[in-house]
């Protein structure tokens, strides 16, 4: 009996470290879910055309941080291509990247953006939160984040926590 | 004039005027003003290497806060305007003082709650002990009967 509230303890130090676990301890919290999508004004790649934020708005789509350079964005790559062949809208940050070599890799692998947007030295990064590269944003009809996923893109990802918030019906 | 003359005033005019537009383009940060920036560098986590400090990490995304803070203090803002502007994009984590909010509550009150229980469970411990029997208060003539019939 004298060892009951020692044992309880221990119980529910166990089982809130089981509960840690599960989770990332690198991964960060945004806190521009619920915010409006944040504003910036770069050039398309490979255009001249300037877009602003305001093309972000009026219909739900993602908006994925990416580069020529980083290897996991290798790795949601084709899972991205299928995702534009289902018709979901992507829109590409070439993210701290020199233009020719982005072209270049989309050109071998392929693209799956509607727009790619160059966001040659970071800003629109920092005006994001964007903290490494491959990142994926919801963002809804009306141009406010919904979700963020750190990291490549994985199915499970995409079919538990991106499609739902996307309004996406999946297949 | 002499031959060299002329071209020397020349080269030593534009390398003046390109001095002039660095210095306008990367004005220098005044005592106060440094002093400010290497205390709020200390203070920003880079998140890439989440152990360090923008100021020590080399990571590309260090390099780039610490343009912006500099940037922010030669623009005039406060340090808590800079630290709002990092802290909008980034959350709480990257500031390595975690500020005191209804969330952060447990985090500064846990270990001095977990001490204030550490100290009353010491505290009863010792009372109980205090008011145990000791050996001394038991009858010592029955004790050394018993020690006496020891085989």
């Amino acid at each position: 009996m004298r060892y009951l509230i020692p044992v309880a303890l221990l119980a529910g130090l166990l089982l809130l470290f089981a509960a840690g676990l599960k989770n990332d301890p690198r991964e960060i919290p945004s806190p521009l879910i619920g915010k409006s999508v944040p504003a910036f004004a770069l050039n398309k790649l490979g255009g001249g055309e300037r877009l602003t934020e305001a093309d972000l708005r009026g219909r739900p789509l993602l908006v994925n941080f990416f580069a020529s350079w980083c290897a996991g964005c290798q790795v949601e790559h084709p899972l991205l291509m299928r995702l534009a062949q289902q018709g979901v809208e992507i829109i590409g940050m070439d993210y701290k990247d020199a233009p020719a070599d982005a072209a270049q890799w989309l050109q071998r692998h392929g693209n799956p953006y509607r727009l790619v947007i160059a966001d040659e030295a970071g800003r629109a990064g920092l005006d994001f939160g964007v903290y490494g590269v491959p990142e994926t944003f919801v963002l809804d009809a009306q141009g406010f984040i919904v979700h963020k996923h750190v990291g490549p893109v994985t199915e499970t990802a995409w079919l538990e926590d991106i499609a739902p918030k996307l309004g996406f019906k999946t297949p | 004039m002499t031959s060299w003359r002329l071209p020397c005033t020349l080269l030593l005019a534009w390398a003046l005027s390109v001095a002039a537009l660095a210095q306008d383009q990367n004005a220098e940060l005044n005592p106060q003003q440094a002093q400010r920036y290497h205390s709020l560098i200390q203070e920003l986590r880079c998140l890439v290497c989440q152990n360090q400090s923008i100021a020590d990490s080399n990571a590309p995304l260090a390099n780039d806060l610490r343009d912006q803070v500099r940037a922010q203090i030669l623009a005039g803002r406060s340090d808590a305007e800079i630290k709002t502007y990092v802290t909008d994009r980034y959350g709480d984590f990257v500031l390595y003082r975690p500020p005191v909010k209804a969330t952060t509550l447990l985090l500064w009150g846990g270990p001095v709650f977990l001490l204030l229980i550490a100290a009353m469970v010491a505290v009863l411990h010792l009372r109980r002990a205090r008011h145990a029997p000791s050996a001394a208060r038991a009858d010592p003539a029955a004790l050394k009967k018993l020690l006496d019939e020891q085989p």
